[in-house]
Formats: C-alpha cells, structure tokens, sequence
C-alpha cells in the first residue's frame, strides 16, 4: 500500500517538477513569475492529442513534436509579452503575463471547446507490474523515466554546454553577463524555450496518464508547480525537480489518508508550513540584503 | 427620502445599474488592494480570498443572527481584518514572492476550505436574503465606495501613511528610522482586508448567491490587474482601474466569446504601452493645479518624486 503510493506520488510528483523547472529557470534569469507557463503545457497536452488521434503518431514522436511546438510558443509569447517590459516594474510584467494566460486559456476554449478530451486507446499500452503487493503500470514507470531523462539532460545543458554557462552567468547577474560579451536576449529566448519544452513533456504524459486534457487544465497545474517550484527554492533547478517531487507525494498520500475532498489545498498547505520555517525554500539561496 | 432614492434606482436599467454597483465594489476591492500592495509594496495575489470571507461571513450574520445591515457590514470588516492579522503575523515575514505565493496558497485554501463545509452549504453556494436597508444597495454601495476613498486618502497622507511608503522604499531603511516594520504591515494587511471584508459583504446581499469559486485566483488577479493598470499607490488611480475592469467585461459582452480573449490582450498591451499604469507617478491634485495654469504645491512635487524612484 505504501510503496503504492509512493510510486503514483511520484509519478505525479514528476509531471509538477517538469512544469517547476521552467517557472524556477525563468525566474532565475529575469525574476518574473511567467504566469502563461501553465497554458504553454496546456498547449503541449493538445498537441500531442492531435499528433496521436488525428495523424496516428506514435506517443514518443507526438512528444517531440508538442516540444517543438511548445519551444517555438514560449520564444514567441517572451519576445512580444515580456521583452519590451524587462525594464519596467516586476508587477507590469506579471500582469503582462497573466494577460497572456488569460488569452491562450480563452483561445484554447474556443478552438477546441470546454470539454475535456481523451487520448486515444492505446496510445500507450498499460500492463501492470506486481512488486510485492504494490501494482505498477508501465504508464506510470514510463513517466518516470522520460521525466529523469528529461531533468538528467537538462543538468547537463545548464552545467557542462557553454550555453548553460551563459544561463548561469546571466541568472547571477543580469548586467554583468550583458558586459562580459554574453548575448543576455539570446540565452533569455534559450530559457524560455527549455522551460516551454519542459512543460510540453509534461503536458502530454499528464494527458495520458489522467486521460484527460482540457483548455483550463493549465491553471490550477500551473499554480501547483510553481508551489513546488518555490517549495523547492525559487531559482534552484535541484529545488524545483525536488519540490515537485515532495508535492506529488504528499498530494496523493493525503488523498489515500482521506483527504480527497482537500487535495488542491494540500499541496498549498505544505508550501504555506515550509515557508514559514524556511522562507526561502529548501534548497533556496538565502540572499543578502546590502544596506 | 428613501421613497425617492428608491424610485430613482428603481428608474435605472436594472443592467446598468448592476455595472454600477459592480464599479462600486470592484473601487472598494481595489482601495484596500492598493494599501497593500501600491503603499506598503506587499504584493498580494490573495485578495480575494479576503473577499470569500468577507461575503460568507456577512452572508451567515444575516442568515443565521439576523443582523442588522450596517452593524453586520462592520462587524463582517472586523473579522475579516482580524483574520489577516492573524495570518499576517507569520507570512508577512516573508519578502517578494515567497510572500506573494504564499498569500495564493492562501486563497486556495480558503476557497477549498469553504467548498468543503458544511456551514457555507459546500460546492452549492449560498443564496443569501436581500439586505433591509432605508436607502436602496447601489447607494449603499457608493456611500461605502465615498467613505472608502476619504479613508483611504487620510490613510496616504498621514504619518502612518509614510510610515507604509518607507516600508515600500525600503525595509531596512524604516527599521533604523525606527518604523517597526513588522506591524505596519500586518496593520496595513488588516486594513486591506477589512475593505474587501465589507467589498464581499456588499457583493452577496447585491448579488444574492454567493459560491466559493466564484473567489478563486482569477479574482485575485482581476483586483491586482486594477490597481497596477490604475497606477500602484494612486488612488485616483485605483478608481479608475477599478471602473475600466470592472466595466471593460460587460462592454465587451457584443464580442460573446472573444470577449476574454480580448481581455487577457488588452491586459498585455496596457503593460506594455503604459507600464507604470494610467495614473503611475502622477497625482491627481497636481495634475488639476497644472491644468489650471498653477504650479502644485511643492510638497505634492516632492510625492511625486519619491513615488517615482520607489516604482523602479
């Protein structure tokens, strides 16, 4: 029963730190809460429900494709929404975003109507596997493995690529990366588009897993893992995947204690606790105020 | 009096006359929003969460004690005041967006909370009796709406009021000038809260229903969007950002289901092309005076300045 849980939290868990990665990456570079990420991996889930229903794409191949999409989107929506506010107030940016959230959730709704949709049968074929006397699907094993694939990857590009150097260079300090000859748009752009191909990953293995996407599914997945991203410490790419992780866990575990009824609020609930022991995250930087 | 009150409300469109009361409510909102957020510089993306237990408690004293209107409206500001002191003691400890995330964890508690109880009647809502009153509501609604504003006003340009401006500046600053920090912005939290209190009360005795998810971060976000479009720390400001938004939804009913889409469009671009806001930086009683052809008072030019350098 517990290793049950265990295995669903963090398959769950995976999807938020997905999701987190590109809220913690984005923020860490301009400090803005990019609101509109939820929509991109609402976007992401609808994409790759096309590729699988309409051109009968195998599920790995319609992944590839909704990350492409989703890059392209992110790039797209930093450069009109965001770009021409980096240097005006951190609140103008945030309601630029939310604007942006607010628009693709409305056209969303109505290119594709208010209901939820379904991936197809089989898009991926589901066989359980007993381990003792927990019962694992491949679906969810498979969600693992692509998400510590994707994260693995992802802390290679930030530690060892020399545009992962840019990122951390830019994400320390904004001016000086700028002085040092660095390309401060270009690595911005970069940012985006992992984080968007992050969340489009995120977006379709959540679409088959839960077997249902929808035009509003970005809000409330979207404000989860940026609680998971600010549980884990804003900023900190290992706090996001570690936040993520914590939330799913305790999100399903206070469900299958009976919580069911109260399962949005659990994972604010833990945010709420956390942060008020340790107000920046825990794995969060603490930063130094100078007088 | 009340009999010609009556029959002046009674000759409005009932339509319109909803979009008015609708303006009143969103100005409350907004004002107490802007002590927040515009002065003290605590961003908030809870608000109307404060809102939530503003209406269910005006909601319930009517239902179950039968208060009287005006005591219950007063009351319902109290508590809801007295409960963001509560949590405001622990969170408003933290800074930026830890303390804006939190205040939305917040608010989503607060809406599953009253979706899960059996007082507020769970997911159903709450159909709440109209309130007996002598003048009609949308009086009501823009006497409170007037009082709010003069409030307000006397709140900006007190000694409290620069208080909160030098802890928007900045932090460390007002704690060697001796501002103890912590409890101006808790004080300031609960006098945001008791505005949405009453703004919530307000809302259900107009509207009649009241449901939990009807105050969910979208509402947040909507009362936010107000007061940065107006101009942070303005109150003409808010007034107005409070109108245009409160509005804008129900002039842009004749596109049907565009009508978001334009919306969240319009949001971006108002960023974009006027990213302080409308009224950003400026102050409304210097910008009459320059309109007259006077120079403003030099006390109104040195607000202005600061109001200016804290924005950046």
């Amino acid at each position: 029963m517990f290793l049950q849980q265990l295995i669903n939290g963090i398959a769950l868990g995976s999807t938020y730190a997905l999701i987190a990665l590109g809220y913690t990456m984005v923020y860490g570079i301009i400090t803005l809460i990019n609101f509109a990420h939820g929509e991109i991996y609402m976007v992401g889930a609808f994409v790759g429900l096309f590729a699988t229903s309409i051109f009968k794409l195998n599920f790995l191949v319609a992944m590839l494709i909704a990350m492409v999409v989703c890059v392209l989107l992110g790039v797209f929506v930093e450069r009109i929404a965001y770009r021409p506010l980096r240097k005006s107030s951190r609140l103008s940016a945030l309601i630029s975003a939310i604007g942006v959230s607010i628009f693709l959730s409305t056209l969303a709704q109505m290119l594709f109507g208010a209901n939820a949709k379904g991936y197809p049968e089989g898009v991926f074929p589901v066989k359980q596997i007993h381990i003792g006397s927990a019962e694992i699907s491949t679906l969810q094993l498979l969600i693992i493995v692509i998400s510590a694939i994707l994260m693995i990857s992802l802390e290679f590009i930030v530690h060892k690529t020399k545009i992962g150097k840019a990122m951390r260079a830019t994400s320390e300090d904004y001016n000086t990366a700028a002085l040092m000859g660095i390309n401060v748009n270009m690595v911005i752009s970069f940012t985006f588009a992992l984080g968007s191909a992050l969340a489009a990953a995120g977006g379709v293995l959540v679409g088959i897993l839960f077997n249902a996407v929808s035009f509003n599914m970005g809000l409330m997945a979207g404000l989860k893992a940026f609680a998971a991203a600010v549980l884990g410490g804003i900023g900190s790419i290992p706090g996001a995947m570690l936040g993520g992780l914590l939330l799913g866990v305790t999100e399903v575990g206070g469900v299958a204690i009976g919580f069911s009824s109260y399962r949005d609020a659990i994972a604010f609930a833990i945010l709420v606790l956390v942060l008020l022991v340790k107000p920046t995250g825990l794995l969060g930087r603490k930063i130094q105020k100078k007088v | 009096m009340g009999d010609f009150l009556q029959l002046l409300t009674g000759s409005i469109n009932p339509y319109y006359l909803q979009i008015i009361v609708n303006i009143g409510i969103g100005i409350i909102l907004a004002l107490g929003l802007n002590v927040i957020t515009g002065l003290t510089g605590q961003l908030s993306l809870g608000h109307a969460a404060f809102m939530s237990i503003g209406a269910f408690t005006s909601a319930l004293l009517t239902i179950k004690l039968g208060m009287p209107f005006f005591a219950n409206l007063a009351l319902t500001g109290f508590i809801t005041a007295g409960v963001a002191a509560l949590i405001g003691l622990p969170i408003l400890r933290l800074t930026g967006d830890y303390l804006a995330i939190c205040t939305l964890g917040f608010a989503e508690i607060v809406k599953v909370v009253f979706l899960n109880l059996e007082i507020t009647n769970k997911a159903l809502g709450l159909t709440v009796p109209s309130a007996i009153t002598a003048v009609p509501m949308p009086i009501v609604v823009w006497l409170v709406v007037v009082v709010s504003i003069i409030c307000v006003t006397f709140i900006h340009s007190s000694r409290f009021g620069r208080a909160l401006m030098a802890v928007r500046g900045d932090e460390i600053a007002a704690e060697a000038m001796g501002i103890n920090v912590t409890l101006y912005k808790v004080q300031s939290f609960a006098i945001g809260a008791f505005l949405a209190g009453v703004g919530g009360g307000l809302y259900a005795h107009f509207m009649g229903y009241i449901n939990p998810s009807d105050f969910g971060f979208l509402k947040s976000v909507d009362i936010l969007s107000m007061i940065v479009l107006g101009g942070l720390g303005s109150i003409t400001g808010s007034v107005i950002g409070a109108s245009i938004l409160s509005a804008a939804p129900e002039f842009l009913r004749f596109m049907a289901s565009y009508r978001m889409l334009v919306y969240g469009g319009l949001l971006v671009c108002m960023m974009i092309f006027r990213p302080n806001g409308l009224m950003g930086g400026l102050n409304f009683t210097s910008l009459v005076l320059r309109t007259l052809g006077r120079k403003p008072h030099m006390k109104t030019v040195m607000d202005q300045k600061t109001a200016k350098t804290s924005e950046s």
